[in-house]
């Protein structure tokens, strides 16, 4: 049986029908069609498919898209504006933040919600709010780097 | 045939659960769950997350509730919970990681029942009861009655849990809880403790001790409790100290946190798995339990202790 529900995806509404169990992940990525957010595992350890679901960062592999029936979904695609990057997009750039860039979306995503609430983080609380996404490149001190640099440009 | 629906309030949710629906949350256990391969999703979901009413923290005559929907960043932000309940606060600091926090429901990690669960041995340390409506009605179940195994309660499939509560601690009260972990985040309770102390004319006045990922279900330790009631806790000033060791090492309270830690581990009955052993649980299991209670009786004295305590504990 499908479902049928309505996804607000970065600003965009968009009437799907969708298994009971199908998750957002995939949903976005196959029937909304923005493959900027990854599936790293699956299993909500990684954060590559991370998105923001009326502001809460989720792991979005694991979550119901019928759960976001109605909700404003942010992806990596919503956060620049055209080609302006957003202040934090263009630290990560500037400070080495990105190799490959498999795990930047979820990384953006993550730091976005921190930036929100904590506009001024300590190295810690940039730390502790990018726990659940794991970068195989970096070694993380670019990410880390480049969030702290955004903080400062506020 | 998969199917789901969205519960618009308590008694459309019960009546789904009545048929054979199970409810989601936050999913972080539910579909988590289901993705690495622990037990499929059920046929029939019914969606509770956007029920009104059932988040929210409130104090009145004596009783702090917290609705089923409140995150872990809900409790983390909470004045209130923030003196009454530090405990709490001690173990929603350390579920996951910060989308696990903001999706995340205290009632999911309650009912979940798992024995590593993290806000299961301060909300028993509180004394806490789950108010459950069921289609014959509402009824409150105190937490040792609540998990009869892991990953199993005594309520029933349709009984839906609206809300935790608890009493307001009295002044003088602390708590805190203590996991051993690998790493801060992301992370898996090695073993844990939770102390709840009440103090008064410089003495425990009331101590209640509960473990974590030690025993099949997370229970209070009585040895640990009868060793703590009772003792005197020394001058004022070393008490309130930042450096507890002064104090809790060669005093009467220091010899009683002892002996509250070895009636943890005798109380123990660990499993070993790719995690730790039995032995080292076991070991540990002192280890945390000490902590535990002297984070709690610092912040029953006025004394600071930062949220998390295992963080603070390990400084
Ligand atoms: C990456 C990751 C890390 C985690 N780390 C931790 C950790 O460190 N410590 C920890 O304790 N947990 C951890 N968890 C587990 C989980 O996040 C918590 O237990 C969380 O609080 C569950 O809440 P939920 O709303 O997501 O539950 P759900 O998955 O929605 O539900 C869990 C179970 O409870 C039932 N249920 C939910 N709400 C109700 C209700 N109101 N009435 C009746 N039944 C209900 C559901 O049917 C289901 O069986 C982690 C999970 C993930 C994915
Ligand atoms: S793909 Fe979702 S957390 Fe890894
Ligand atoms: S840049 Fe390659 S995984 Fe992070």
């Amino acid at each position: 049986m499908s479902i049928d529900i309505t996804l607000t995806v970065n600003g965009v509404s968009h009437p799907l029908a969708v298994d009971p169990h199908a998750s957002l992940l995939h949903t976005v990525r196959d029937q909304v069609g923005l493959t900027g957010s990854k599936e790293g595992c699956d299993d909500s350890e990684c954060g590559a498919c991370m998105m923001l679901i009326d502001g809460r960062p989720v792991n979005a592999c694991s979550y119901l898209a019928v759960q976001a029936d109605g909700a404003e979904v942010t992806t990596v695609e919503g956060l620049a504006d055209g080609n302006d990057l957003t202040p934090l997009q263009r630290a990560f750039l500037e400070k080495g933040g990105v190799q490959c860039g498999f795990c930047t979306p979820g990384m953006l995503i993550s730091a976005t919600a921190l930036l929100r609430d904590h506009p001024r983080p300590t190295e810690d609380q940039i730390r502790i709010a990018l726990s659940g996404n794991l970068c195989r490149c970096t070694g993380y001190d670019g990410i880390v780097a480049a969030v702290a640099a955004a903080a400062e440009q506020g | 045939m998969s199917t789901y629906v969205e519960a618009r309030d308590v008694a459309a949710a019960v009546a789904a659960m009545a048929d054979g629906a199970r409810p989601v949350a936050g999913g972080t256990d539910l579909v988590v769950g289901a993705r690495h391969g622990k037990a499929p999703l059920p046929e029939s979901i019914v969606g509770i997350h956007r029920i009104p009413g059932l988040d929210g923290i409130s104090v009145a005559d004596g009783v702090v509730r917290i609705g089923a929907l409140t995150s872990h960043a809900a409790i983390l932000s909470s004045p209130e919970l923030a003196s009454a309940t530090a405990g709490l606060l001690d173990a929603s600091a350390i579920v996951g990681s910060h989308a696990t926090r903001a999706n995340g429901t205290l009632g999911g990690n309650v009912m979940n029942a798992s024995p590593a669960m993290d806000t299961g041995a301060p909300l028993l340390c509180h004394d806490a009861s789950v108010v459950l409506t069921g289609p014959g009605g509402t009824r409150r179940v105190g937490l040792a009655e609540l998990w009869t195994g892991p990953g199993k309660t005594s309520a029933s499939p349709d009984e839906l849990m609206e809300a935790v509560e608890l009493p307001l601690p009295p002044e003088g009260a602390g708590s805190a809880y203590v996991r051993l972990q690998y790493r801060r985040q992301m992370e898996i309770a090695v073993v844990g403790a939770a102390a709840y102390v009440e103090v008064s004319d410089g003495a425990v006045s009331a101590a209640r001790v509960a473990i974590t990922a030690l025993t099949p279900v997370i229970c209070r330790v009585p040895g640990s409790e009868e060793a703590l009631v009772g003792r005197r806790l020394g001058s004022n000033d070393s008490v309130s100290g930042e450096n507890p060791a002064v104090w809790t090492q060669t005093t009467e309270i220091g010899d009683a946190i002892h002996a509250a830690g070895q009636a943890a581990a005798a109380a123990a009955t660990p499993i070993s798995d790719v995690r730790a052993s039995a032995g080292y649980r076991t070991a540990m299991a002192a280890v945390v339990t000490r902590r535990a209670v002297t984070a709690a009786l610092t912040r029953a004295t006025g004394g600071s202790v930062t949220v998390p305590a295992s963080d603070w504990s390990e400084r």
